[in-house]
């Protein structure tokens, strides 16, 4: 028999600990395919963060390391440039990056740090039970925000793509979605191509991914995905930012 | 002297967490010294639940628990990990529906009732914890029915409330088996 | 006698704070202390007061340094590695000489550790985690009405001194409930606040806010000020419960969580005809020398218990200064002590 479906050898065979129907799972999948695909497990060291997916080390079989809040793309930085042969990658949730690791982010970008970045944008705080992220959209009901996101009192969301691609710095920048497959494909198609564009030492580059939390949205899992649909991609619309023409 | 320590202990989602705080709320409604102590965690992503609750006449010493006066069990794991809590002549209740595994123990005092396919039954699955303080009600006297019912209506948000005349059906059912 | 609630330690902590006078919160998410944030974010607004999610808890404490700056009473909570986050504006803070109060309910360390309760952070909290000579007036709560007293008190011995009072709990005080008994009004201590920076109208001369002086000799003279005034506070506010301590042989020093359960041991060790009694510190900074005094003669040993590796042990051990032995048994990363394994340890001491 034919195996048409197997799971990528970058992927640690067991369990993941993520709830029904979250995308962490898609995604984490996306990049070990990657990483087959381009065969770089051997030589890639990836950051994880701090959120649902802290200890994602399980589950990728590269080398990894486990990074303080919001520190992973300084930790990156350091590994780079100590190994500038290797392939780094961080995988980082809105709250990590957007939140408390905005300095360490924005200046990453800024030097043209060749690392790759992958940017979970679930609009909340999984891991700590469903407060406000940077990223939670304009009345959206969260434990910190049990009368709605407003403008007023905490600002609107914060767009990492487009305000990262005001620098000189990043290469390649691109937002996705999961909420369909043939989103997915296209996904799957920016996180190959963010890693060839550090391959190719072009610089630092971003795959924003928007992603369900259905345990803290209150939603089943099909209904999650129709919130990324119908609600996310008006605020965060997908495309490149920066690196369009880049040929790798 | 009048004290109860008990340990309630099952998978997340089975109202776990909720059967200890009622319990305590009743027992404060009866004018007892009580405590509540949940485990925490990212319990949402499935794996175990417990909590611990202490209804005492004298303050409280300490809402922690190395053992206990009566232990209810809504799987398997969580007999394997706390029969052995349970003090000498303590009572152990178990949802049959769900624990297969029999205690090791002949000192204690054993309890089955079916709580999750009664509660299925009665046609709310959600009330199943409901039928086994009923049973703990029966065989310890930790708290009156009376304030239980106060508590659901303490505790529950007011859009529950047209719930509690089942959930009191519940408890009798529990108290009756 | 005002009502009997059931609460959640870390909410009554938030309602106490309100009842305090507090209208200014800021914080960080993070286990097990984020209810404290939950039950701001839903009551501020309703008493119209301020609670904001701040982006880090840098910030955080800044926003704390801010507030504060400007009269008003303020706190921000957070546990382990967001406290750690926290000190250099602790630090700030105690240089400008700013009330403020901070709650740290501890989980496992050391980095990103766990969520379960510990108290490895006694060090950071009673030694100074920041740089400097400055201290906190680190109060030790060991039961969910405690959390609610001692958070007023938090409020009142921040502004009486002008500085930093943290609240020191644990994951088992934060999630765990209990009958609270809140009184229908709070002891308020009305401070002198007439060195902030809130506008000066035109009507006095100008207030400024600032822990640095270049000049060494200023700064010299700063920090004897701040030393005579823990002086004062070591002399007036030493804080402690004695339990069975009269006629104990050996008496456990424990706080917070870790008192409770020991009140367990002592009861149990009493059943077995062993005379052991606690000495629970509720200030930690103060540290509560006079209690050591008042039992020092009658008893044969102390054990210290903790859910570290001993760290209060060095203060027990530096008060009693070899006039005793000192014991020590403790957990750590999250694991609780048990009743049993003290028992053991007591049963060790009093055979040997
Ligand atoms: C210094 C510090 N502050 C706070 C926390 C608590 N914390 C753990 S995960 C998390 C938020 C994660 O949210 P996000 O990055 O959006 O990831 P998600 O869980 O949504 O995937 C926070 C605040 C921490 N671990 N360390
Ligand atoms: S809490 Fe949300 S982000 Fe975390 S694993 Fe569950 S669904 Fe995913
Ligand atoms: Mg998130």
């Amino acid at each position: 028999m034919a195996v048409v479906f197997d799971r990528p050898h970058a992927l640690v065979d067991i369990p993941m600990h993520y709830c029904p129907g979250c995308t962490h799972g898609i995604t984490h999948r996306l990049v070990a395919e990657a990483l087959d695909d381009l065969g770089i497990e051997g030589k890639t060291v990836g950051v994880s963060s701090v959120g649902c997916s802290y200890n994602n080390y399980f589950y990728f079989n590269c080398d990894m390391i486990q990074a303080a809040h919001g520190r992973a793309p300084a930790v990156a930085t350091g590994v780079k440039r100590s190994l500038p042969d290797n392939i780094v990658f961080t995988y980082q949730g809105d709250g990590d990056l957007a939140a408390i690791g905005t300095a360490e982010i924005v200046h990453a970008a800024a030097r043209g740090e060749n690392i790759t970045v992958i940017f979970i944008n679930n609009t909340i705080y999984g891991m700590t039970s469903g407060q406000m992220a940077p990223t939670t959209l304009l009345n959206q009901v969260t434990t910190t925000t049990p009368y709605g996101r407003s403008a007023k009192n905490h600002g609107n969301p914060i767009r990492v793509c487009e305000m990262l691609a005001t620098l000189e710095g990043p290469a390649y920048i691109e937002r996705v979605s999961l909420h369909d497959i043939k989103h997915i494909k296209k996904a799957k198609e920016a996180v190959r191509k963010a890693f060839k564009v550090q391959m190719a030492g072009k610089g630092f580059s971003l795959v924003e991914i928007l992603s369900t939390c259905p345990t803290n949205w209150g939603m089943d899992p099909l209904e999650s995905l129709d919130r990324v649909k119908n609600e996310m991609l008006e605020y965060y619309p997908l495309g490149v930012f920066a690196g369009e023409d880049l040929e790798v | 002297m009048f004290l109860h320590e008990v340990i309630i202990a099952g998978f997340g989602g089975q109202g776990i967490l909720s059967a200890g705080r009622l319990i305590a709320y009743a027992g404060m409604l009866d004018g007892r010294e009580v405590s509540f102590f949940p485990s925490y965690g990212p319990e949402m992503r499935g794996g175990t639940a417990n909590c611990m609750v202490v209804v005492s006449e004298e303050p409280i010493a300490s809402p922690v628990l190395n053992s206990c006066t009566a232990l209810m069990v809504m799987n398997n794991p969580s007999l394997e990990k706390f029969e052995s809590y349970i003090k000498k002549g303590g009572v152990l209740i178990a949802d049959s529906s769900l624990v297969q595994q029999k205690p090791t123990r002949d000192d204690i005092k054993h309890f089955e009732l079916p709580a999750t396919l009664m509660a299925s039954e009665a046609g709310n699955k959600a009330f199943s914890n409901i039928y086994l303080i009923g049973k703990l009600i029966k065989e310890t006297g930790i708290i009156t029915p009376e304030s239980f019912e106060k508590a659901l209506y303490g505790v529950l948000s007011k859009s529950k409330h047209h719930l509690i005349p089942q959930e009191m059906e519940a408890l009798k059912a529990g108290m009756e088996y | 006698m005002g009502e009997r609630l059931l609460m959640k330690g870390n909410e009554v902590i938030a309602e106490a704070a309100i009842r305090a006078g507090c209208r200014h919160y800021f914080g960080y998410p993070i286990t097990p202390q984020t209810e404290i944030a939950h039950y701001m974010a839903k009551k501020m607004p309703k008493v119209g007061g301020v609670f904001l999610q701040a982006e880090s808890e840098v910030s955080a404490i800044n926003m704390v340094y801010g507030a504060a700056s400007a009269g008003k009473r303020v706190m921000t909570s957070s546990s382990s590695p967001g406290i750690s986050l926290k000190q250099e504006g602790i630090s700030y803070a105690s240089g400008a000489q700013l009330p403020a109060v901070v709650v740290n309910i501890m989980r496992g360390g050391p980095g990103l550790g766990g969520i379960q309760p510990s108290q490895s952070d006694y060090f950071q909290a009673t030694k100074g985690g920041g740089h400097g000579d400055y201290r906190l007036i680190v109060l030790a709560p060991s039961s969910v009405q405690e959390l609610y007293e001692l958070t007023v008190d938090a409020f009142n011995l921040a502004d009486q001194y002008r500085m930093v009072a943290m609240i020191l709990g644990d994951g088992v005080l934060g999630q765990m409930m209990e009958v609270v008994n809140f009184r229908d009004e709070e002891p308020i201590v009305d401070a002198d606040k007439s060195w902030a920076a809130c506008g000066h109208g035109m009507k006095r001369e100008h207030n400024t806010i600032t822990s640095i002086h270049l000049d060494p000799a200023v700064l010299e003279q700063w920090n004897q000020a701040l030393q005579k005034k823990y002086k004062t506070i070591c002399e007036k506010e030493q804080r402690y419960e004695l339990y069975k301590t009269d006629d104990a042989d050996i008496i456990i020093v424990a706080y917070g969580s870790v008192a409770r359960i020991a009140k367990n041991v002592v009861h149990v060790a009493r059943e077995e005809g062993l005379k052991v009694g606690l000495l629970r510190p509720i200030t930690l900074w103060p540290f509560p020398t006079k209690a050591f005094e008042q039992v020092m003669d009658k008893t044969r040993a102390f054990l210290t218990v903790e859910m570290s590796s001993g760290q209060m042990l060095e203060d027990v051990m530096l008060t009693v200064s070899g006039r005793k032995p000192v014991y020590f048994t403790g957990r750590m990363g999250g694991m609780i002590p048990r009743v049993d394994d003290i028992m053991a340890k007591i049963k060790e001491i009093s055979a040997g």
